[in-house]
Protein backbone atom coordinates (compact mmCIF):
# COMPACT_ATOMS: atom_id res chain seq x y z
CA UNK A 1 0.00 0.00 0.00
CA UNK A 2 2.75 2.40 0.98
CA UNK A 3 4.54 1.36 -2.20
CA UNK A 4 1.45 2.05 -4.33
CA UNK A 5 1.11 5.51 -2.78
CA UNK A 6 4.79 6.18 -3.45
CA UNK A 7 4.41 5.10 -7.08
CA UNK A 8 1.49 7.47 -7.60
CA UNK A 9 3.40 10.33 -5.94
CA UNK A 10 6.36 9.79 -8.31
CA UNK A 11 5.81 11.69 -11.61
CA UNK A 12 7.07 8.99 -13.98
CA UNK A 13 5.59 6.29 -11.74
CA UNK A 14 2.15 7.88 -12.11
CA UNK A 15 2.39 7.98 -15.92
CA UNK A 16 3.93 4.49 -16.14
CA UNK A 17 1.36 2.89 -13.83
CA UNK A 18 -1.43 4.70 -15.73
CA UNK A 19 -0.23 3.32 -19.07
CA UNK A 20 0.20 -0.22 -17.72
CA UNK A 21 -3.25 -0.18 -16.09
CA UNK A 22 -4.86 1.14 -19.28
CA UNK A 23 -3.19 -1.62 -21.31
CA UNK A 24 -4.30 -4.23 -18.78
CA UNK A 25 -7.88 -2.94 -19.01
CA UNK A 26 -7.81 -3.09 -22.83
CA UNK A 27 -6.35 -6.60 -22.71
CA UNK A 28 -9.03 -7.69 -20.22
CA UNK A 29 -11.81 -6.32 -22.43
CA UNK A 30 -10.20 -8.07 -25.40
CA UNK A 31 -10.02 -11.36 -23.50
CA UNK A 32 -13.71 -11.07 -22.52
CA UNK A 33 -14.62 -10.54 -26.17
CA UNK A 34 -15.76 -6.97 -25.47
CA UNK A 35 -14.12 -5.56 -28.60
CA UNK A 36 -15.82 -3.16 -31.06
CA UNK A 37 -15.83 -5.95 -33.69
CA UNK A 38 -14.85 -9.63 -33.84
CA UNK A 39 -11.05 -9.48 -34.25
CA UNK A 40 -11.06 -12.39 -36.71
CA UNK A 41 -14.18 -11.39 -38.72
CA UNK A 42 -13.39 -10.31 -42.28
CA UNK A 43 -15.56 -7.41 -43.47
CA UNK A 44 -14.92 -7.93 -47.18
CA UNK A 45 -16.63 -4.73 -48.32
CA UNK A 46 -14.60 -2.60 -45.93
CA UNK A 47 -11.08 -3.73 -46.75
CA UNK A 48 -8.29 -1.20 -46.00
CA UNK A 49 -10.91 1.17 -44.57
CA UNK A 50 -9.25 4.28 -43.05
CA UNK A 51 -10.00 5.09 -39.38
CA UNK A 52 -13.64 6.15 -39.02
CA UNK A 53 -16.56 6.10 -36.57
CA UNK A 54 -17.33 2.44 -37.25
CA UNK A 55 -13.68 1.27 -37.44
CA UNK A 56 -11.81 3.49 -34.95
CA UNK A 57 -8.37 2.56 -36.19
CA UNK A 58 -9.31 1.34 -39.67
CA UNK A 59 -9.29 -2.15 -41.15
CA UNK A 60 -6.58 -4.35 -42.65
CA UNK A 61 -6.20 -6.06 -46.02
CA UNK A 62 -8.81 -8.67 -45.05
CA UNK A 63 -11.25 -6.11 -43.66
CA UNK A 64 -10.53 -7.03 -40.04
CA UNK A 65 -10.97 -4.31 -37.41
CA UNK A 66 -7.55 -3.01 -36.29
CA UNK A 67 -8.72 -1.67 -32.89
CA UNK A 68 -10.20 -5.06 -31.92
CA UNK A 69 -7.08 -6.88 -33.10
CA UNK A 70 -4.89 -4.48 -31.13
CA UNK A 71 -6.86 -5.18 -27.94
CA UNK A 72 -6.32 -8.92 -28.30
CA UNK A 73 -2.75 -8.39 -29.49
CA UNK A 74 -1.97 -6.49 -26.28
CA UNK A 75 -3.37 -9.42 -24.30
CA UNK A 76 -1.19 -11.83 -26.24
CA UNK A 77 1.96 -9.71 -25.75
CA UNK A 78 1.27 -9.22 -22.04
CA UNK A 79 0.63 -12.95 -21.49
CA UNK A 80 3.96 -13.84 -23.09
CA UNK A 81 5.79 -11.06 -21.24
CA UNK A 82 4.35 -11.84 -17.78
CA UNK A 83 4.78 -15.61 -18.14
CA UNK A 84 8.33 -15.41 -19.46
CA UNK A 85 9.44 -12.92 -16.80
CA UNK A 86 7.79 -15.03 -14.08
CA UNK A 87 9.66 -18.13 -15.27
CA UNK A 88 12.94 -16.22 -15.64
CA UNK A 89 12.65 -14.57 -12.22
CA UNK A 90 11.56 -17.79 -10.53
CA UNK A 91 14.34 -19.99 -11.89
CA UNK A 92 16.88 -17.15 -11.73
CA UNK A 93 16.08 -16.51 -8.05
CA UNK A 94 16.41 -20.20 -7.13
CA UNK A 95 19.73 -20.52 -9.00
CA UNK A 96 21.05 -17.26 -7.56
CA UNK A 97 20.18 -18.29 -4.01
CA UNK A 98 21.67 -21.76 -4.56
CA UNK A 99 24.90 -20.32 -5.98
CA UNK A 100 25.28 -17.91 -3.06
CA UNK A 101 24.30 -20.38 -0.33
CA UNK A 102 26.20 -23.49 -1.40
CA UNK A 103 29.19 -21.52 -2.65
CA UNK A 104 32.43 -23.11 -3.83
CA UNK A 105 32.08 -25.44 -6.78
CA UNK A 106 28.29 -24.90 -7.05
CA UNK A 107 28.74 -21.18 -7.27
CA UNK A 108 31.58 -21.53 -9.76
CA UNK A 109 29.76 -23.99 -12.01
CA UNK A 110 26.43 -22.10 -11.97
CA UNK A 111 27.96 -18.72 -12.61
CA UNK A 112 30.18 -20.02 -15.45
CA UNK A 113 27.07 -21.58 -17.01
CA UNK A 114 25.40 -18.16 -16.79
CA UNK A 115 28.49 -16.55 -18.37
CA UNK A 116 28.08 -18.91 -21.31
CA UNK A 117 24.44 -17.86 -21.76
CA UNK A 118 25.36 -14.19 -21.43
CA UNK A 119 28.02 -14.57 -24.16
CA UNK A 120 25.19 -14.71 -26.72
CA UNK A 121 23.50 -11.56 -27.91
CA UNK A 122 19.94 -11.95 -26.56
CA UNK A 123 17.95 -12.02 -29.81
CA UNK A 124 20.39 -14.57 -31.27
CA UNK A 125 19.91 -16.95 -28.34
CA UNK A 126 16.14 -16.50 -28.57
CA UNK A 127 16.26 -17.25 -32.31
CA UNK A 128 18.33 -20.38 -31.70
CA UNK A 129 15.77 -21.64 -29.16
CA UNK A 130 12.90 -20.90 -31.55
CA UNK A 131 14.77 -22.84 -34.26
CA UNK A 132 15.04 -25.86 -31.96
CA UNK A 133 11.48 -25.80 -30.65
CA UNK A 134 9.57 -24.42 -33.60
CA UNK A 135 7.85 -21.01 -33.63
CA UNK A 136 4.83 -20.35 -31.42
CA UNK A 137 3.65 -18.74 -28.22
CA UNK A 138 5.02 -21.36 -25.84
CA UNK A 139 8.43 -21.21 -27.49
CA UNK A 140 8.48 -17.42 -27.22
CA UNK A 141 7.80 -17.67 -23.49
CA UNK A 142 10.59 -20.20 -22.96
CA UNK A 143 13.05 -18.38 -25.23
CA UNK A 144 12.54 -15.03 -23.51
CA UNK A 145 12.66 -16.67 -20.06
CA UNK A 146 15.88 -18.51 -20.91
CA UNK A 147 17.58 -15.37 -22.19
CA UNK A 148 16.65 -13.29 -19.15
CA UNK A 149 17.27 -15.96 -16.48
CA UNK A 150 21.05 -15.34 -16.11
CA UNK A 151 20.41 -11.69 -15.32
CA UNK A 152 18.02 -12.59 -12.48
CA UNK A 153 20.54 -15.13 -11.22
CA UNK A 154 23.14 -12.37 -10.96
CA UNK A 155 20.74 -9.87 -9.43
CA UNK A 156 19.86 -12.34 -6.65
CA UNK A 157 23.31 -13.87 -6.11
CA UNK A 158 25.15 -10.63 -5.35
CA UNK A 159 23.03 -9.41 -2.40
CA UNK A 160 22.49 -13.01 -1.22
CA UNK A 161 26.26 -13.44 -0.87
CA UNK A 162 26.56 -10.45 1.43
CA UNK A 163 23.37 -11.22 3.39
CA UNK A 164 24.61 -14.77 4.00
CA UNK A 165 27.43 -13.53 6.24
CA UNK A 166 25.20 -11.28 8.36
CA UNK A 167 24.59 -11.99 12.03
CA UNK A 168 20.84 -12.53 11.72
CA UNK A 169 21.46 -15.44 9.37
CA UNK A 170 23.90 -17.01 11.85
CA UNK A 171 21.33 -16.45 14.59
CA UNK A 172 18.59 -18.13 12.54
CA UNK A 173 20.89 -21.05 11.90
CA UNK A 174 21.72 -21.45 15.57
CA UNK A 175 17.97 -21.47 16.38
CA UNK A 176 17.75 -24.48 14.10
CA UNK A 177 15.85 -22.81 11.24
CA UNK A 178 15.79 -24.97 8.13
CA UNK A 179 17.83 -23.97 5.09
CA UNK A 180 14.72 -23.40 2.99
CA UNK A 181 13.28 -21.13 5.71
CA UNK A 182 16.47 -19.07 5.93
CA UNK A 183 16.76 -18.82 2.14
CA UNK A 184 13.18 -17.64 1.66
CA UNK A 185 12.59 -15.66 4.85
CA UNK A 186 15.96 -14.07 5.49
CA UNK A 187 17.63 -13.89 2.11
CA UNK A 188 14.91 -13.65 -0.53
CA UNK A 189 12.72 -11.23 1.43
CA UNK A 190 15.66 -8.85 1.71
CA UNK A 191 16.29 -8.98 -2.04
CA UNK A 192 12.71 -8.21 -3.02
CA UNK A 193 13.47 -4.54 -3.73
CA UNK A 194 16.15 -4.99 -6.44
CA UNK A 195 14.20 -7.97 -7.77
CA UNK A 196 11.01 -5.90 -8.21
CA UNK A 197 12.88 -3.22 -10.14
CA UNK A 198 14.49 -5.85 -12.36
CA UNK A 199 11.14 -7.58 -12.96
CA UNK A 200 9.51 -4.35 -14.15
CA UNK A 201 12.37 -3.50 -16.50
CA UNK A 202 12.43 -7.12 -17.71
CA UNK A 203 8.74 -6.82 -18.63
CA UNK A 204 9.58 -3.90 -20.92
CA UNK A 205 12.33 -5.94 -22.48
CA UNK A 206 10.11 -9.04 -22.82
CA UNK A 207 7.44 -7.01 -24.64
CA UNK A 208 10.13 -5.78 -27.03
CA UNK A 209 11.50 -9.28 -27.67
CA UNK A 210 8.06 -10.81 -28.13
CA UNK A 211 7.17 -8.16 -30.70
CA UNK A 212 10.56 -8.63 -32.39
CA UNK A 213 10.23 -12.41 -32.63
CA UNK A 214 6.68 -12.11 -33.98
CA UNK A 215 7.87 -9.44 -36.43
CA UNK A 216 10.42 -11.94 -37.79
CA UNK A 217 7.69 -14.60 -38.03
CA UNK A 218 9.18 -16.61 -35.16
CA UNK A 219 6.66 -15.76 -32.43
CA UNK A 220 2.86 -15.74 -32.35
CA UNK A 221 1.50 -17.36 -35.52
CA UNK A 222 -1.35 -15.93 -37.64
CA UNK A 223 -4.31 -15.60 -37.67
CA UNK A 224 -4.01 -14.91 -33.89
CA UNK A 225 -3.76 -11.13 -33.41
CA UNK A 226 -0.20 -10.13 -32.54
CA UNK A 227 1.32 -6.66 -32.48
CA UNK A 228 4.59 -7.83 -34.09
CA UNK A 229 2.85 -9.71 -36.90
CA UNK A 230 0.49 -6.77 -37.58
CA UNK A 231 3.49 -4.45 -37.85
CA UNK A 232 5.35 -6.82 -40.14
CA UNK A 233 2.31 -7.26 -42.40
CA UNK A 234 1.89 -3.49 -42.68
CA UNK A 235 5.18 -3.00 -44.49
CA UNK A 236 3.97 -3.59 -48.04
CA UNK A 237 0.91 -1.38 -47.60
CA UNK A 238 2.66 1.46 -45.80
CA UNK A 239 1.92 4.08 -48.43
CA UNK A 240 -1.73 3.23 -49.12
CA UNK A 241 -2.70 2.36 -45.52
CA UNK A 242 -0.27 3.94 -43.03
CA UNK A 243 -2.67 3.28 -40.11
CA UNK A 244 -1.78 -0.41 -40.42
CA UNK A 245 1.76 0.44 -39.33
CA UNK A 246 1.21 3.41 -37.02
CA UNK A 247 -1.40 1.80 -34.75
CA UNK A 248 0.52 -1.37 -33.74
CA UNK A 249 3.86 0.51 -33.76
CA UNK A 250 2.69 3.12 -31.26
CA UNK A 251 0.91 0.44 -29.21
CA UNK A 252 4.12 -1.59 -28.80
CA UNK A 253 6.06 1.56 -27.99
CA UNK A 254 3.51 2.70 -25.40
CA UNK A 255 3.58 -0.63 -23.56
CA UNK A 256 7.38 -0.65 -23.34
CA UNK A 257 7.36 3.00 -22.25
CA UNK A 258 4.87 2.21 -19.49
CA UNK A 259 7.03 -0.51 -17.94
CA UNK A 260 10.23 1.52 -18.37
CA UNK A 261 8.69 4.50 -16.56
CA UNK A 262 7.33 2.26 -13.81
CA UNK A 263 10.71 0.52 -13.45
CA UNK A 264 12.51 3.86 -13.15
CA UNK A 265 10.05 5.05 -10.53
CA UNK A 266 10.42 1.83 -8.54
CA UNK A 267 14.20 2.15 -8.64
CA UNK A 268 13.96 5.69 -7.31
CA UNK A 269 11.57 4.63 -4.58
CA UNK A 270 13.24 1.38 -3.52
CA UNK A 271 16.87 2.43 -3.94
CA UNK A 272 17.29 5.91 -2.45
CA UNK A 273 20.89 6.14 -3.70
CA UNK A 274 19.78 6.67 -7.29
CA UNK A 275 16.93 9.07 -6.52
CA UNK A 276 16.45 11.57 -9.33
CA UNK A 277 19.41 10.26 -11.26
CA UNK A 278 18.16 7.97 -13.99
CA UNK B 1 45.14 -13.68 -9.47
CA UNK B 2 43.59 -10.34 -10.32
CA UNK B 3 40.29 -9.84 -12.12
CA UNK B 4 41.84 -9.42 -15.53
CA UNK B 5 43.93 -12.59 -15.43
CA UNK B 6 40.88 -14.46 -14.22
CA UNK B 7 38.82 -13.11 -17.09
CA UNK B 8 41.52 -14.11 -19.58
CA UNK B 9 41.78 -17.61 -18.11
CA UNK B 10 38.00 -18.10 -18.25
CA UNK B 11 37.80 -16.89 -21.85
CA UNK B 12 38.64 -20.19 -23.64
CA UNK B 13 36.43 -22.13 -21.19
CA UNK B 14 33.40 -19.95 -21.84
CA UNK B 15 34.10 -20.17 -25.57
CA UNK B 16 34.21 -23.98 -25.32
CA UNK B 17 30.89 -23.90 -23.43
CA UNK B 18 29.35 -21.64 -26.06
CA UNK B 19 30.50 -23.95 -28.85
CA UNK B 20 29.08 -27.09 -27.19
CA UNK B 21 25.78 -25.33 -26.48
CA UNK B 22 25.43 -24.22 -30.09
CA UNK B 23 26.50 -27.63 -31.35
CA UNK B 24 23.89 -29.42 -29.25
CA UNK B 25 21.11 -26.89 -29.87
CA UNK B 26 21.33 -27.03 -33.63
CA UNK B 27 21.22 -30.84 -33.56
CA UNK B 28 17.99 -30.78 -31.56
CA UNK B 29 16.25 -29.07 -34.48
CA UNK B 30 13.65 -31.51 -35.80
CA UNK B 31 14.15 -32.82 -39.34
CA UNK B 32 17.39 -33.85 -41.03
CA UNK B 33 19.84 -31.46 -42.62
CA UNK B 34 19.92 -33.08 -46.04
CA UNK B 35 16.15 -32.77 -46.55
CA UNK B 36 16.20 -29.20 -45.27
CA UNK B 37 19.10 -28.34 -47.58
CA UNK B 38 17.51 -29.67 -50.77
CA UNK B 39 13.91 -28.71 -49.99
CA UNK B 40 11.37 -30.37 -52.28
CA UNK B 41 14.16 -31.83 -54.42
CA UNK B 42 15.08 -34.12 -51.54
CA UNK B 43 12.20 -36.35 -52.60
CA UNK B 44 13.98 -37.07 -55.88
CA UNK B 45 17.02 -38.59 -54.15
CA UNK B 46 17.37 -42.31 -53.48
CA UNK B 47 18.17 -43.25 -49.87
CA UNK B 48 21.67 -44.23 -51.06
CA UNK B 49 22.25 -40.77 -52.51
CA UNK B 50 21.04 -39.12 -49.30
CA UNK B 51 23.40 -41.37 -47.37
CA UNK B 52 26.28 -40.39 -49.63
CA UNK B 53 25.53 -36.68 -49.10
CA UNK B 54 25.31 -37.16 -45.33
CA UNK B 55 28.64 -38.99 -45.40
CA UNK B 56 30.19 -36.19 -47.48
CA UNK B 57 29.22 -33.58 -44.89
CA UNK B 58 30.12 -35.96 -42.05
CA UNK B 59 26.51 -35.96 -40.78
CA UNK B 60 26.31 -39.77 -40.58
CA UNK B 61 28.73 -40.04 -37.65
CA UNK B 62 27.69 -40.01 -33.96
CA UNK B 63 27.33 -36.53 -32.39
CA UNK B 64 30.38 -36.87 -30.24
CA UNK B 65 32.55 -37.73 -33.25
CA UNK B 66 31.06 -34.82 -35.20
CA UNK B 67 31.76 -32.49 -32.30
CA UNK B 68 35.34 -33.75 -31.89
CA UNK B 69 36.02 -33.32 -35.60
CA UNK B 70 34.45 -29.87 -35.61
CA UNK B 71 36.52 -28.73 -32.61
CA UNK B 72 39.71 -30.15 -34.12
CA UNK B 73 39.06 -28.40 -37.43
CA UNK B 74 38.13 -25.22 -35.53
CA UNK B 75 41.55 -25.20 -33.88
CA UNK B 76 43.00 -25.21 -37.39
CA UNK B 77 40.85 -22.27 -38.44
CA UNK B 78 38.41 -24.43 -40.40
CA UNK B 79 34.71 -23.87 -39.65
CA UNK B 80 33.45 -26.43 -42.15
CA UNK B 81 31.45 -26.13 -45.38
CA UNK B 82 28.10 -24.37 -45.59
CA UNK B 83 25.59 -26.64 -47.29
CA UNK B 84 23.46 -23.77 -48.60
CA UNK B 85 26.35 -21.78 -50.09
CA UNK B 86 28.61 -24.74 -50.91
CA UNK B 87 31.55 -22.69 -49.65
CA UNK B 88 33.76 -22.65 -46.53
CA UNK B 89 31.83 -21.12 -43.61
CA UNK B 90 34.59 -18.71 -42.65
CA UNK B 91 34.55 -17.26 -46.18
CA UNK B 92 30.76 -16.84 -46.11
CA UNK B 93 30.95 -15.08 -42.74
CA UNK B 94 33.81 -12.80 -43.73
CA UNK B 95 31.96 -11.80 -46.91
CA UNK B 96 29.04 -10.51 -44.79
CA UNK B 97 31.01 -9.12 -41.90
CA UNK B 98 32.21 -5.81 -43.45
CA UNK B 99 28.61 -4.59 -43.78
CA UNK B 100 27.78 -5.55 -40.20
CA UNK B 101 30.97 -3.90 -38.94
CA UNK B 102 30.29 -0.73 -40.93
CA UNK B 103 26.71 -0.57 -39.64
CA UNK B 104 27.91 -1.09 -36.05
CA UNK B 105 30.59 1.62 -36.32
CA UNK B 106 28.20 4.14 -37.94
CA UNK B 107 25.50 3.48 -35.32
CA UNK B 108 28.03 3.84 -32.51
CA UNK B 109 29.29 7.15 -33.93
CA UNK B 110 25.74 8.52 -34.30
CA UNK B 111 24.86 7.38 -30.78
CA UNK B 112 27.99 8.93 -29.22
CA UNK B 113 27.54 12.17 -31.17
CA UNK B 114 23.99 12.56 -29.83
CA UNK B 115 24.09 10.76 -26.49
CA UNK B 116 27.17 12.19 -24.76
CA UNK B 117 26.52 15.92 -25.45
CA UNK B 118 22.82 15.49 -24.64
CA UNK B 119 23.60 13.72 -21.37
CA UNK B 120 26.22 16.28 -20.33
CA UNK B 121 23.94 19.17 -21.27
CA UNK B 122 21.05 17.71 -19.25
CA UNK B 123 23.31 17.09 -16.22
CA UNK B 124 24.55 20.68 -16.16
CA UNK B 125 20.96 21.92 -16.17
CA UNK B 126 19.64 19.32 -13.75
CA UNK B 127 15.95 19.63 -12.84
CA UNK B 128 15.39 22.53 -15.26
CA UNK B 129 13.22 22.55 -18.37
CA UNK B 130 16.02 21.53 -20.73
CA UNK B 131 16.93 18.58 -18.51
CA UNK B 132 13.32 17.43 -18.42
CA UNK B 133 13.02 17.67 -22.23
CA UNK B 134 16.19 15.59 -22.71
CA UNK B 135 15.01 13.01 -20.19
CA UNK B 136 11.57 12.66 -21.78
CA UNK B 137 13.18 12.36 -25.23
CA UNK B 138 15.63 9.73 -24.00
CA UNK B 139 12.89 7.75 -22.28
CA UNK B 140 10.76 7.69 -25.43
CA UNK B 141 13.80 6.84 -27.55
CA UNK B 142 14.71 3.98 -25.24
CA UNK B 143 11.17 2.61 -25.40
CA UNK B 144 10.91 2.67 -29.18
CA UNK B 145 11.87 -0.68 -30.75
CA UNK B 146 14.21 -0.37 -33.74
CA UNK B 147 11.61 -1.91 -36.03
CA UNK B 148 8.96 0.63 -35.03
CA UNK B 149 11.36 3.56 -35.42
CA UNK B 150 12.71 2.18 -38.71
CA UNK B 151 9.26 1.79 -40.25
CA UNK B 152 8.13 5.23 -39.01
CA UNK B 153 11.29 6.74 -40.51
CA UNK B 154 10.68 5.09 -43.90
CA UNK B 155 7.03 6.19 -43.82
CA UNK B 156 7.77 9.80 -42.86
CA UNK B 157 10.43 10.11 -45.55
CA UNK B 158 8.25 8.64 -48.26
CA UNK B 159 5.03 10.43 -47.25
CA UNK B 160 6.65 13.76 -46.35
CA UNK B 161 9.43 14.06 -48.92
CA UNK B 162 8.66 11.37 -51.49
CA UNK B 163 12.05 9.81 -50.70
CA UNK B 164 12.36 6.05 -50.50
CA UNK B 165 15.37 4.43 -48.88
CA UNK B 166 17.76 3.02 -51.46
CA UNK B 167 17.19 -0.70 -51.25
CA UNK B 168 17.85 -3.48 -53.71
CA UNK B 169 21.36 -4.29 -54.87
CA UNK B 170 23.76 -3.52 -52.10
CA UNK B 171 26.76 -1.30 -52.92
CA UNK B 172 29.85 -2.24 -50.90
CA UNK B 173 31.74 0.64 -49.29
CA UNK B 174 34.95 0.08 -51.27
CA UNK B 175 33.22 -0.04 -54.67
CA UNK B 176 30.77 2.85 -54.42
CA UNK B 177 31.18 4.81 -51.17
CA UNK B 178 28.44 7.35 -51.89
CA UNK B 179 25.77 4.83 -52.84
CA UNK B 180 26.86 2.75 -49.86
CA UNK B 181 26.41 5.63 -47.41
CA UNK B 182 23.03 6.38 -48.97
CA UNK B 183 21.97 2.83 -48.17
CA UNK B 184 23.53 2.74 -44.72
CA UNK B 185 22.45 6.07 -43.29
CA UNK B 186 18.86 5.14 -42.43
CA UNK B 187 19.70 1.74 -40.88
CA UNK B 188 22.53 3.38 -38.91
CA UNK B 189 20.21 6.16 -37.75
CA UNK B 190 17.58 3.60 -36.73
CA UNK B 191 20.05 1.62 -34.62
CA UNK B 192 21.90 4.71 -33.43
CA UNK B 193 18.79 6.50 -32.14
CA UNK B 194 17.78 3.87 -29.58
CA UNK B 195 21.38 3.48 -28.55
CA UNK B 196 21.77 7.28 -28.22
CA UNK B 197 18.80 7.32 -25.85
CA UNK B 198 20.35 4.87 -23.40
CA UNK B 199 23.75 6.61 -23.69
CA UNK B 200 22.12 9.94 -22.87
CA UNK B 201 20.62 8.50 -19.68
CA UNK B 202 23.88 6.89 -18.59
CA UNK B 203 25.97 9.97 -19.45
CA UNK B 204 23.57 12.25 -17.56
CA UNK B 205 23.52 10.18 -14.40
CA UNK B 206 27.32 9.64 -14.44
CA UNK B 207 27.87 13.38 -14.93
CA UNK B 208 25.54 14.19 -12.04
CA UNK B 209 27.57 11.88 -9.78
CA UNK B 210 30.87 13.46 -10.80
CA UNK B 211 29.61 17.04 -10.62
CA UNK B 212 28.77 16.56 -6.94
CA UNK B 213 32.35 15.45 -6.12
CA UNK B 214 34.61 17.62 -3.99
CA UNK B 215 37.31 18.10 -6.64
CA UNK B 216 34.79 19.60 -9.03
CA UNK B 217 33.66 22.04 -6.34
CA UNK B 218 37.32 22.84 -5.65
CA UNK B 219 37.99 23.51 -9.33
CA UNK B 220 34.96 25.81 -9.46
CA UNK B 221 36.05 27.60 -6.30
CA UNK B 222 39.49 28.17 -7.82
CA UNK B 223 37.71 30.01 -10.63
CA UNK B 224 38.22 27.49 -13.42
CA UNK B 225 35.78 28.39 -16.22
CA UNK B 226 32.58 26.31 -16.16
CA UNK B 227 33.16 24.91 -19.64
CA UNK B 228 36.64 23.67 -18.65
CA UNK B 229 35.34 22.15 -15.40
CA UNK B 230 32.76 20.17 -17.33
CA UNK B 231 34.82 18.96 -20.27
CA UNK B 232 38.29 18.65 -18.69
CA UNK B 233 37.64 17.78 -15.05
CA UNK B 234 34.27 16.10 -14.89
CA UNK B 235 33.66 14.35 -18.22
CA UNK B 236 36.72 12.05 -18.28
CA UNK B 237 35.65 10.64 -14.93
CA UNK B 238 32.07 10.20 -16.04
CA UNK B 239 33.15 8.19 -19.07
CA UNK B 240 33.44 4.76 -17.46
CA UNK B 241 29.74 3.84 -17.58
CA UNK B 242 29.54 5.38 -21.07
CA UNK B 243 32.41 3.16 -22.23
CA UNK B 244 30.82 0.09 -20.65
CA UNK B 245 27.48 0.66 -22.31
CA UNK B 246 29.07 1.53 -25.68
CA UNK B 247 31.11 -1.66 -25.49
CA UNK B 248 28.15 -3.87 -24.68
CA UNK B 249 26.02 -2.29 -27.40
CA UNK B 250 28.82 -2.46 -29.93
CA UNK B 251 29.27 -6.15 -29.12
CA UNK B 252 25.56 -6.69 -29.76
CA UNK B 253 25.71 -4.76 -33.03
CA UNK B 254 28.64 -6.86 -34.27
CA UNK B 255 26.30 -9.84 -34.00
CA UNK B 256 24.25 -8.32 -36.76
CA UNK B 257 21.06 -6.37 -36.33
CA UNK B 258 18.64 -9.05 -37.53
CA UNK B 259 15.50 -6.93 -37.57
CA UNK B 260 16.98 -3.73 -38.98
CA UNK B 261 18.81 -5.68 -41.69
CA UNK B 262 15.47 -7.30 -42.49
CA UNK B 263 13.61 -3.97 -42.74
CA UNK B 264 16.22 -2.30 -44.97
CA UNK B 265 17.04 -5.48 -46.94
CA UNK B 266 20.75 -5.38 -46.03
CA UNK B 267 22.81 -8.54 -46.57
CA UNK B 268 24.47 -8.56 -43.13
CA UNK B 269 25.40 -11.18 -40.60
CA UNK B 270 22.07 -11.05 -38.75
CA UNK B 271 19.91 -11.91 -41.73
CA UNK B 272 22.34 -14.64 -42.70
CA UNK B 273 22.02 -16.30 -39.27
CA UNK B 274 18.24 -16.13 -39.48
CA UNK B 275 18.27 -17.81 -42.92
CA UNK B 276 20.86 -20.37 -41.83
CA UNK B 277 18.74 -21.31 -38.80
CA UNK B 278 15.61 -21.65 -40.92
CA UNK B 279 17.48 -23.78 -43.49
CA UNK B 280 19.26 -25.93 -40.88
CA UNK B 281 22.66 -25.14 -42.31
CA UNK B 282 24.40 -26.67 -39.27
CA UNK B 283 27.94 -25.67 -40.12
CA UNK B 284 26.97 -22.10 -40.98
CA UNK B 285 24.87 -21.59 -37.81
CA UNK B 286 27.57 -23.10 -35.61
CA UNK B 287 30.31 -21.06 -37.22
CA UNK B 288 28.40 -17.78 -37.26
CA UNK B 289 27.06 -18.02 -33.72
CA UNK B 290 30.53 -18.87 -32.47
CA UNK B 291 31.97 -15.97 -34.46
CA UNK B 292 29.37 -13.59 -33.01
CA UNK B 293 29.82 -14.84 -29.44
CA UNK B 294 33.60 -14.58 -29.85
CA UNK B 295 33.35 -10.97 -31.01
CA UNK B 296 30.95 -10.18 -28.19
CA UNK B 297 33.33 -11.65 -25.60
CA UNK B 298 36.38 -9.89 -27.09
CA UNK B 299 34.59 -6.54 -27.01
CA UNK B 300 33.60 -7.11 -23.37
CA UNK B 301 37.20 -7.96 -22.52
CA UNK B 302 38.37 -4.77 -24.26
CA UNK B 303 35.83 -2.83 -22.19
CA UNK B 304 37.42 -4.25 -19.04
CA UNK B 305 40.85 -3.21 -20.33
CA UNK B 306 39.49 0.27 -20.99
CA UNK B 307 38.55 0.56 -17.29
CA UNK B 308 42.17 0.07 -16.34
CA UNK B 309 43.16 2.81 -18.70
CA UNK B 310 40.38 5.20 -17.67
CA UNK B 311 40.44 4.61 -13.94
CA UNK B 312 43.86 4.05 -12.38
CA UNK B 313 42.14 3.26 -9.07
CA UNK B 314 40.86 -0.09 -10.42
CA UNK B 315 44.41 -1.23 -11.23
CA UNK B 316 45.33 -1.54 -7.58
CA UNK B 317 42.33 -3.68 -6.71
CA UNK B 318 42.49 -7.42 -7.20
Amino acid sequence: MALLRAIFRHPSGRIGAGIVLAYLALAALGALGLTPHDPLAQHRLDRLHPPSASYWLGTDLFGRDIASRLMQGIGQSFRVAFLSVAVAAGIGAVLGLAAAWFGRIWDGALMRAMDILLAFPAILLAMLIVAVMGPGTRTSVLAIAFVYMPIFTRVVRGPALSLKTRDFVDAARSFGSSTVYILTRHLLLNIVAPLTVQVTLALAWALLTEAGLSFLGLGTQPPAPSLGVMLSDSRNLMETAPWLMIAPGLTIMGGILGFNLLGDALRDILDPKTRGRA
Amino acid sequence: MNTLTRRLAAFPLVLLGVSSLVFMAIRLVPGDAITAMLGTEAGLLTPAQKQALAAYFGLDRPWIVQYGRWLWALLHGDLGISVTYGKPVLGVILARFPLTLELAVLSLLIALAIGVPAGVYAATRAEKGADLAVRVGAMIGQSTPSFVFGLLLIYLLSAGFGVLPAMGTFAPLWLDPLANLGQMILPALTLGAAFAASLTRIARSAMLDVLSEDYVRTARARGVPARQVIWRHALPNALIPVVTLSGIEFGYLLGGAVIVEQIYALPGLGRMVLDAILQRDYALVQGTVLFIAFNFMVVNLLVDLAYFWLDPRIRGRG
